[in-house]
């Protein structure tokens, strides 16, 4: 970044991405800085960041321990964002935002390489954004009437989504989505990385039923 | 005898849906036990219901489900009482499978797997994966003589899930042996020769077998597998619980590796590939050559 030279507004910056830098004048250490593209911002990629819970790794104990939020977020998730990072390096799959690289990369069924991570990342990203401390008891307002609506009452759908989470044979995922076609609220259950947006449904709550979402834990 | 269950108190939402079959032993070394035996388990105890309040199905039910209860809330497991008693299933002239005992002790493979995933593997998932599949036979065998279709079909997934999974971990504790015992040692005979001209060196296997399963995303297996018509090598990864017949009927399997991540996550965590470098040093050549020479003989 540009300081100002004394008394004078800041100079218009060079565009970032501008491939070629001009080489640094010798640093001054009196005063006034010469404008002075650095070297190092000559050229800018995008690229995803690892989104924080909104809450502490230990605020879901007793029913997820501190360690298994640790390990989940700060390795897999970590690890996932490192890897898409990775090939978008190399890939044609550049400067979507999440959501969009999920519904590209599936490619109706037929999911490119990068679909796994991309996917992994925002998973894991709505499945923290699913849960909060002093959560569980029941939903309000328009969630319950939806609830209420297209399950019948919320042990209704409690059940349904517990039978989905159990009859999901593998790795992979339980989500109450809202189905945009049909406008009403079902749980459904994905296998690995498969996510309700590449569906274009909307996705309410998640559960990781990868085993390494409660190994640790629940064995 | 003295038996035990352990009992974890956890949220009835979040109850795990294996079942509560741990005895306080390890089971007794003994030979290899076949897969079909009309006998009780040994070391099972009389299991008690877990103890959580499964949610009742509400009166509006479909059947299916209540089926898929029924499958998973697993009342007996190892369970047949040790006074003899025969499952009806058995008496029927429907096969049931029994968990089959590991050759050596659960700690015998440290530091490659160690003692508790061991236990864990064999006792609560291999053992779940037994009941639950006699249970489906069971189902499927009352939908076959109603006549219903559609109940057939439904079975499937859930037939060829545990099945699956209890004919991979057959497999898999006999390709696993303690370095004491010879495990870890490269092979030898028709099978090292196989391996040398088919992927070069044992090397270059181990290294196809270990990108491969580290790759592999979700849950699998990773197979060295026999083409029984073609006479060669190859690998193999299949997802979820699928034996490796699912990928070709004429491929036979030597080796296979389990990636679920219930294999190796409490000891290696997230880091596959140092499970896959490690599990090398505890492999059963013997038995793999052994298959070899015994398919192509």
């Amino acid at each position: 970044m540009l300081l100002p030279v004394r008394g004078l507004p800041a100079a218009p910056h060079r565009p970032l991405t501008h491939p070629h830098s001009s080489p640094a004048p010798p640093p001054s250490l009196l005063g006034a800085r010469r404008r002075r593209p650095s070297r190092r911002l000559s050229k800018v990629v995008s690229y995803y960041g690892l989104t924080t819970p909104p809450y502490k790794t230990d605020a879901l104990e007793p029913y997820m321990s501190r360690r298994a939020v640790e390990l989940h977020w700060g390795k897999h998730q970590q690890e996932y964002v490192d890897g898409l990072n990775r090939q978008l390096a190399i890939s044609p799959l550049y400067g979507h935002t999440l959501e969009d690289l999920i519904k590209e990369a599936y490619n109706n069924g037929n999911p490119l390489p990068e679909y796994n991570d991309a996917a992994e990342v925002w998973n894991h990203h709505f499945f923290w954004e699913s849960m909060q401390p002093e959560g569980g008891g029941s939903p309000e307002a328009g969630v319950l009437q939806q609830i209420e609506k297209d399950f019948g009452s919320f042990f209704n759908f409690r059940e349904e989504f517990m039978r989905s989470a159990l009859s999901l044979l593998g790795s992979g995922w339980v989500w109450l989505v809202l189905k945009r076609s049909e406008r009403k609220l079902e749980v459904v259950h994905t296998r690995n990385a498969i996510n309700p947006l590449a569906f274009g449904d909307i996705p309410i709550i998640s559960l990781d039923l990868w085993e390494h979402a409660y190994y640790l834990d629940y064995k | 005898v003295f038996l035990f269950l352990r009992q974890v108190s956890v949220p009835s939402h979040f109850r795990s849906f294996y079942s509560w079959a741990v005895p306080g032993r390890p089971p007794a070394q003994s030979a290899r036990s076949g897969s079909i035996i009309y006998q009780p388990h040994r070391t099972s105890p009389r299991h008690l219901d877990p103890p959580f309040p499964f949610p009742k199905p509400s009166p509006h039910t479909p059947n299916t489900l209540s089926m898929a209860l029924r499958t998973l809330a697993a009342k007996k497991t190892l369970g047949l009482a040790l006074g003899g008693a025969r499952p009806p299933a058995a008496a029927r002239g429907v096969a049931t499978f029994t968990l089959p005992d590991l050759p050596y002790d659960y700690g015998a493979l440290e530091p490659a797997v160690s003692g508790e995933i061991m236990r864990l593997h064999h006792q609560k998932h291999h053992a779940t994966y037994v009941a639950n599949y006699n249970k489906a036979l069971e189902q499927l065998d009352a939908a076959v003589s109603k006549g219903d279709a559609s109940a057939v079909v439904h079975l499937q997934s859930a037939i060829k899930f545990n099945g699956g999974g209890h004919v991979n971990h057959s497999i898999f504790w006999k390709n696993l042996k303690p370095i004491s015992e010879g495990g870890g040692e490269a092979p030898h005979g028709k099978l090292g020769w196989a391996i040398d001209e088919d992927f070069g060196s044992i090397e270059k296997l181990i290294k196809k077998m270990n990108a491969e399963g580290a790759a592999l995303q979700g849950s699998g297996w990773v197979w060295l597998a026999l083409d029984k018509e073609a006479k060669r090598l190859s690998v193999e990864t299949t997802p979820n619980q699928d034996p490796l017949v699912t990928k070709g009927s004429n491929l036979h399997p030597l080796l296979g590796i389990d990636v679920w991540e219930h294999a190796y996550y409490l000891q290696y965590k997230n880091v596959r590939p140092d499970y896959l470098t490690n599990i090398w040093k505890v492999v059963n050549w013997k038995y793999a050559g052994e298959e070899y020479e015994k398919v192509l003989a």
